[in-house]
């Protein structure tokens, strides 16, 4: 347990981590409540988080603690009522980061084959060139989804699918990438080697990811940081920066490295304890 | 094979023949029992017509081409009021979306609308529009076109709000929204809702030739039955009911073809 070091100051962690280099994404006091005509609910209260170019950030917290409105924010769906996000030093509507966004479900449109679900998001922001198909094609076959260009979504199981959606997301080449829960629908076994995959696919890119999750040993296996957020309304609790002492880790690894154990249970304690 | 499966197939037809033999049954029985009544002077050809009439009228007015004349007017004002409502729906159905407090105003408007009785509509279009062919085919849109932007609306707001979301992320706006989505995945219910308004067109164009017209179907009825000439009115009849049953196979047949497409 000595190892792990609890940080409560973002600042500090930056210089741990980053030294002088510049957050890809920095989230400032920012809070956030929705309105309904019975009441307003504050989803999130004073978040403050940086985040460094190629880190992968894992967000847990107990359910309705708007964890996925944060990723809304992030991507500029939604604004804030108070307190800035700024991505590469501009405003999100200012920037020209591509953001890539997963949702929970595939989404994936059943009137359209694989290759053209695939090219929705070109086709939407009419990239569709040479070089663009020719990298989808290169991550079809790297993912081995080659013989399923011309299938229909319904024909893939539910692993592909997801592979399917991910290849969709990062066709776009986005600088960041946000994963709100892409594994849960998927049952247990599939779940894991999904997770696997998707976690090799994105540290062999070098992308920057947030997930939000609820499962923990996902957050712990993929994360560099894991930031636990406490109950209604969201504010960030602590912050936990995963060192495994393995190189080259994969979730895979991760999993079976014996400081896993020691994360799981803090993290756990911090997520019970002061509910 | 396995011989379970044989007799499984085996019973399968037996099962299908079966309903066909009964389907056919019916139909032979009907046509002989009304055939023959009228021969026996049970009930009264003049008023009833028989089988052997109606087919004799057909065959004389084919012969002087007057029925192709009949049939082709009521076939042209059906399928141009099928296509107006198909077009003005889905045209006002996007309008309701694009504009939600549109819609919320005009919301009580279109229910009442809907739920009007179209064929009272019908005399004041002929004051207003006059006897012509016009009429005719407003009374048809009006008949089957509330209807549909309800229907087409409904199944517009129906899109899962994720898959919304997902264009969004995407970088999308509402016209990637309408186009990309909306569009594709209510083409199921815009075909359903076309199925129906196939018949209520014809429904619309005969009502409107009962009231407005010097030709088509619906006119020959209304004339036949007012110079006692019921031979007309029921050949008139059972040809509606083919190109009502035509009609409805051909978007049977389109909506088929897009199933077979989409699960590939």
């Amino acid at each position: 347990m000595k190892s792990i070091i609890y940080i409560k100051e973002l600042k500090v962690l930056n210089i741990k981590i980053g030294g002088s280099m510049k957050p890809i994404l920095e989230i400032g006091n920012v809070s956030y409540s929705y309105h309904t005509l019975q009441g307003e609910t504050t989803a999130l209260n004073d978040i403050n988080l940086s985040v460094m170019p190629g880190q992968f950030i894992s967000i847990v917290g107990p359910s309705g603690c708007g964890k996925s409105t944060l990723l809304s924010l992030i991507s500029g769906l939604i604004k804030p009522d108070s307190g800035s996000i700024t991505i590469n030093e501009k405003k999100i509507e200012d920037s020209n980061t591509n953001i890539g966004y997963m949702l929970q479900k595939d989404n994936l449109f059943e009137w359209r084959t694989v290759y053209s679900n695939v090219l929705l998001g070109l086709e939407i922001q009419n990239k569709i060139t040479k070089s663009t198909t020719k990298t989808i094609d290169d991550m079809l076959k790297a993912y081995g989804l080659e013989s399923f260009k011309n299938a229909r979504p319904s024909q893939l199981s539910g692993g592909m699918r997801q592979r399917v959606a991910l290849i969709r997301t990062l066709a776009l080449e986005p600088d960041i990438l946000l994963l709100d829960e892409p594994f849960s629908a998927l049952d247990y076994q599939t779940r894991l080697e999904v997770c696997d995959d998707i976690g090799a696919i994105l540290r062999r890119e070098g992308k920057t990811a947030i997930l939000v999750t609820h499962d923990l040993s996902e957050a712990i296996s993929l994360g560099d940081i894991v930031v636990v957020l406490s109950k209604r309304p969201g504010k960030i609790r602590t912050i936990v920066p995963i060192d495994m002492e393995i190189e080259n880790r994969t979730p895979l690894t991760s999993r079976s490295s014996p400081k896993f154990k020691d994360y799981f249970n803090l993290i756990w304690k911090e997520l019970t304890d002061h509910v | 094979m396995s011989e379970m499966q044989e007799k499984y197939i085996k019973s399968f037809k037996r099962q299908r023949y079966k309903v066909l033999f009964f389907r056919i049954l019916i139909f032979v029985v009907f046509i002989s029992a009304w055939e023959a009544s009228t021969h026996y002077k049970i009930i009264d050809s003049f008023i009833f017509s028989s089988p052997s009439r109606v087919t004799m009228t057909f065959i004389n007015m084919c012969k002087n081409g007057q029925i192709f004349y009949h049939i082709g007017i009521t076939l042209m004002e059906t399928l141009v009021s099928f296509s107006l409502v198909t077009l003005i729906g889905i045209g006002m159905a996007i309008l309701l979306w694009m504009f939600h407090s549109f819609s919320k105003i005009m919301e009580p408007y279109l229910v009442m609308l809907n739920s009007l009785p179209k064929s009272a509509l019908a005399p004041i279009l002929i004051v207003w529009l006059g006897s012509n062919t016009r009429t005719i085919i407003v009374t048809a849109v009006s008949v089957a076109v509330f209807g549909t932007i309800i229907s087409i609306y409904t199944s517009f707001n129906g899109v899962d709000a994720e898959k919304v979301k997902l264009i969004l992320t995407l970088g999308g706006n509402r016209k990637d929204i309408m186009i990309k989505l909306i569009l594709p995945s209510s083409l199921p219910m815009i075909i359903s809702t076309m199925k129906v308004n196939i018949g209520l067109s014809l429904v619309g164009v005969v009502i409107g030739e009962f009231l407005a017209a010097k030709a088509g179907l619906g006119y020959l009825i209304i004339y036949g039955s007012q110079v006692f000439k019921l031979d007309w009115v029921i050949m008139s009849i059972v040809i509606l009911c083919i190109i009502a049953v035509i009609l409805y196979s051909i978007i049977n047949q389109i909506e088929k073809v897009y199933t077979k497409k989409i699960s590939g």
